[in-house]
């Protein structure tokens, strides 16, 4: 599996062959507090590189989710559907949104690696 | 610059996340969450700093009692010493300036009054009292709401005899070498007192209902708590353009005061008389899908017939709840309703109030 990378929206992505998994990050949980609902796109749908492909809400707010590439969605997490609180406790493991067979990885160049990503998440929380 | 509660400094120190909230600086949450916190109150006792919230002391006697009738439409002359009332201050219109209540103190009168429209408030009812008598917005004082099944055994170990009072009545009690004035009453669907004490003694006050074993929330789960318990937020759920008949508070109109003279009787009595076009209604979406203020409303022909004013994840009812308000032939309950939420029209049906059962409690004695 690829390294992890980051886009600006806080989603993580991880490639294995020419199928990405997708989901937001730990950081963008602490933001959005306990999330209640999640939404997420269709199977067989294509889905454009910073396009919305998802919502999640907590108690709080409704916020998209973006993807940090293009691709047709092949496969998403039903468990996080139907109960939304896994994502705060594991969203980077076991609770990711869904997977793509991407088009191009090149796309993944302009992403940030961990290091890179931890400083602008503290960044702009701050 | 916006201002800060006397528990600022606490907040901070249980790593309370802060927002500006009518132009103060509150937690919105604390470590835990919303939900966490939201569950603690309704099975523990939860902490509410609601200091930023008006309480005006109106000082006078001879006519204020009479004066006070052309304002509110409570019927101050049934109204016994220490006991309150939930009730409006309205336009001439009926349309709601603010939501608040009202007790009587010994030879004066206390109203809590929202944060938002706390100095309007004082306007308009200074305006109306003529200034004969003296009001005093009471900076000095700090309001602590502590609300849920073990409010009371929390409260009863920093303060005696608070097991006696019943539910909307207040009393005088001592803490800390000082006068103390306590209501039983809340905002949450739970039992609960709300305690009015000097700023200086609020955050040592706090502090011991925390060590007793009450733990602090924020913003954020009281606005989850205060729904599911089907009460209105002013702002949201009640403005200057929605009656008391229209957000379905028409319990809060005493029977004696409906035509009688206070801004807005008129038209009170004319929507009692007559009914009202739109009606407040609890909501339930049939999925999880949330549906927040704003939200449109249409029937099963697509025709537009309200819009939700409020809505939330219920963290103990485990489903997404609204309220809003709709043409009145649709709010019978289980009337099927389609919210609009990002293009999709959501189904859900028209429900009653409150979602969670409250759980007030009369008074343990008879008193």
């Amino acid at each position: 599996m690829s390294e992890v990378k980051f886009s600006k929206e806080h989603e993580w992505i991880t490639l294995e062959g020419e199928v990405a998994t997708i989901g937001i990050t730990k950081h963008a949980t602490e933001m959005l507090g306990d999330i209640v609902f999640a939404e997420l796109p269709e199977k067989g749908t294509n889905v454009e590189k910073d396009g919305t492909a998802g919502v999640v809400e907590s108690t709080k707010a409704a916020s998209d989710v973006y993807t940090p590439i293009s691709g047709e969605v092949v496969d998403i997490n039903q468990i996080i559907v139907d109960d939304p609180a896994k994502i705060n406790e594991d969203p980077e493991g076991a609770a990711w949104f869904f997977k793509l067979k991407i088009k191009d990885a090149s796309e993944l160049d302009s992403l940030m690696n961990k290091e890179e990503y931890e400083k602008f998440a503290k960044e702009t929380s701050s | 610059m916006n201002k800060k509660t006397p528990l600022y400094k606490l907040h901070i120190q249980h790593g309370a996340k802060m927002v500006e909230f009518a132009g103060y600086q509150m937690p919105i949450q604390y470590k835990n969450g919303i939900i966490q916190e939201h569950k603690f109150t309704r099975e523990n006792a939860g902490i509410f700093d609601v200091s930023h919230m008006g309480q005006l002391f109106i000082n006078g006697s001879g006519h204020l009692t009479d004066d006070l009738e052309k304002i509110f439409p409570v019927n101050f002359k049934n109204l016994k010493t220490n006991q309150s009332k939930y009730s409006f201050l309205m336009n001439e219109q009926g349309g709601i300036y603010d939501d608040l209540i009202i007790t009587k103190l010994k030879n004066s009168y206390l109203i809590i009054l929202n944060a938002a429209c706390k100095k309007q408030d004082l306007e308009i009812i200074k305006k109306k009292l003529n200034g004969k008598y003296v009001l005093n917005l009471d900076e000095s004082l700090s309001l602590i709401a502590i609300q849920g099944p073990k409010a009371k055994d929390v409260l009863g170990k920093v303060v005696s005899d608070i097991t006696n009072l019943k539910f909307m009545n207040g009393g005088e009690f001592e803490y800390d070498n000082s006068n103390i004035y306590i209501t039983r009453s809340g905002y949450t669907g739970e039992d609960g007192f709300e305690i009015s004490l000097d700023n200086k003694k609020a955050e040592k006050f706090v502090d011991q209902l925390i060590n007793h074993g009450a733990k602090l929330i924020g913003l954020g789960a009281r606005d989850t708590l205060r729904l599911e318990a089907g009460l209105c937020l002013y702002g949201n759920d009640l403005d200057e353009k929605t009656s008391p008949i229209e957000a379905n508070l028409k319990w809060a109109i005493p029977k004696s005061r409906v035509g009688s003279d206070y801004p807005g009787s008129d038209i009170i009595k004319k929507q009692i008389d007559n009914g009202v076009k739109t009606l407040r209604v609890g909501i339930k979406p049939e999925t999880r899908v949330i549906a927040r203020g704003n939200t449109k409303i249409f029937d099963q022909n697509d025709k537009e017939i309200g819009k939700v004013t409020s809505g939330t994840f219920g963290p103990s009812v485990e489903c997404s709840i609204a309220m809003g308000y709709v043409e009145n032939n649709y709010s019978p309950t289980n009337t099927k309703i389609f919210l609009e939420v990002r293009g999709k029209k959501v189904p859900a049906n028209v429900c009653d109030l409150p979602f969670y059962k409250k759980n007030y409690v009369k008074g343990e004695k008879n008193v």
